[in-house]
């Protein structure tokens, strides 16, 4: 690399900041640690969408699992029992069964990203969220009603579960 | 596009830059003469009940669910908005309204749910109206 290149600066700030999180959030022995650590990946993560000029999923990345994900995730580790063991919360004794799967799905990874050929297409630097918006009322009108009665479902579905979780916590 | 980001990225980095200088400076100037009621959780006098570490109320994961819901309803709705000026002019906007309205109402049904079922409520025990005490 003789010239300074801006984009692979960009591409390996993005890219460390995304892996070193997901180790944080990995190695935490502290759960609530783990969970703070994966606003570092998520935040990567949309970065490098906006990198790539995929501006909406970029954005709707930051609103939906760092603005909302990640905090029901944060609830949900203080709502986890024997949260004042702070020692007990994330032991790594999955060690030796964990490590295996992932040096193979590791390997499995590196070898999709070196045999697979990647059609390279001319970048659009193009904002994405208008054609989005007139996919939404054109050919994707009913997927886009649609979503409303999923999320609906996902709404009823979820407080159902959750209040029978919340009633046989007791705390009410 | 890209320069906009770059913009975006600066911006970001003089954010988070402003504050960690802040914060070093102070750190490397301050004088350290650290007593028992200085390094107590509230400096200001108010002695800790307990430690932090406990079972928080289950009141706030059901409203951070509720909350991701209608999260998501933005985010969906968000793109259609930004196309709204253009539809009205082309003399179409009566057409994204409504159909705008029909996404909105068919949540707005979930959001009714929530709130019949008491939900919402952050005490929930004063209130005998609820349709939770049906088995």
């Amino acid at each position: 690399m003789s010239a300074f290149n801006p984009g692979a600066f960009f591409f390996y700030l993005l890219a460390g900041v995304t892996v070193i999180s997901a180790a944080g959030v990995a190695l935490a022995r502290n759960i609530l640690y783990s969970a703070f650590a994966l606003l570092g990946t998520l935040a990567g993560v949309a970065g490098l969408y906006l990198f790539l000029g995929a501006d909406f999923l970029g954005v709707a990345q930051l609103l939906i699992y760092i603005g909302g994900i990640l905090v029901l995730i944060l609830f949900a580790v203080l709502l986890t029992n024997r949260i004042g063991e702070v020692r007990i919360s994330n032991v790594s004794s999955g060690l030796i069964v964990g490590a295996p799967p992932a040096v193979a799905v590791m390997a499995l990874c590196v070898r999709v990203a070196l045999r697979t050929p990647w059609p390279l297409t001319e970048a659009v630097p193009a904002p994405t969220t208008a054609r989005l918006g007139e996919a939404f009322l054109q050919e994707l009108l009913l997927p886009f009603e649609f979503v409303s009665l999923v999320l609906l479902m996902a709404l009823v579905g979820a407080m159902v579960i959750a209040r029978r979780a919340a009633k046989e916590k007791g705390v009410r | 596009m890209q320069f906009e980001l770059a913009s975006i990225f600066f911006f970001v980095v003089v954010g988070l830059s402003v504050p960690l200088v802040m914060l070093g400076l102070g750190w490397l100037v301050r004088p350290r003469v650290p007593n028992p009621q200085k390094l107590a959780v509230y400096e200001c006098g108010e002695v800790a009940v307990q430690s932090a570490w406990f079972n928080f109320n289950p009141r706030f994961y059901i409203v951070a669910l509720v909350f991701l819901v209608f999260d998501v309803e933005v985010a969906f709705t968000y793109p259609v908005a930004v196309v709204f000026r253009r539809w009205v002019l082309r003399g179409q906007g009566g057409f994204a309204f409504v159909e705008l309205l029909l996404f909105v109402a068919i949540l707005a049904l979930g959001l009714a749910y929530v709130w019949r079922h008491g939900d919402l409520e952050w005490i929930k025990a004063t209130r005998r109206d609820t349709l939770d005490e049906a088995p």
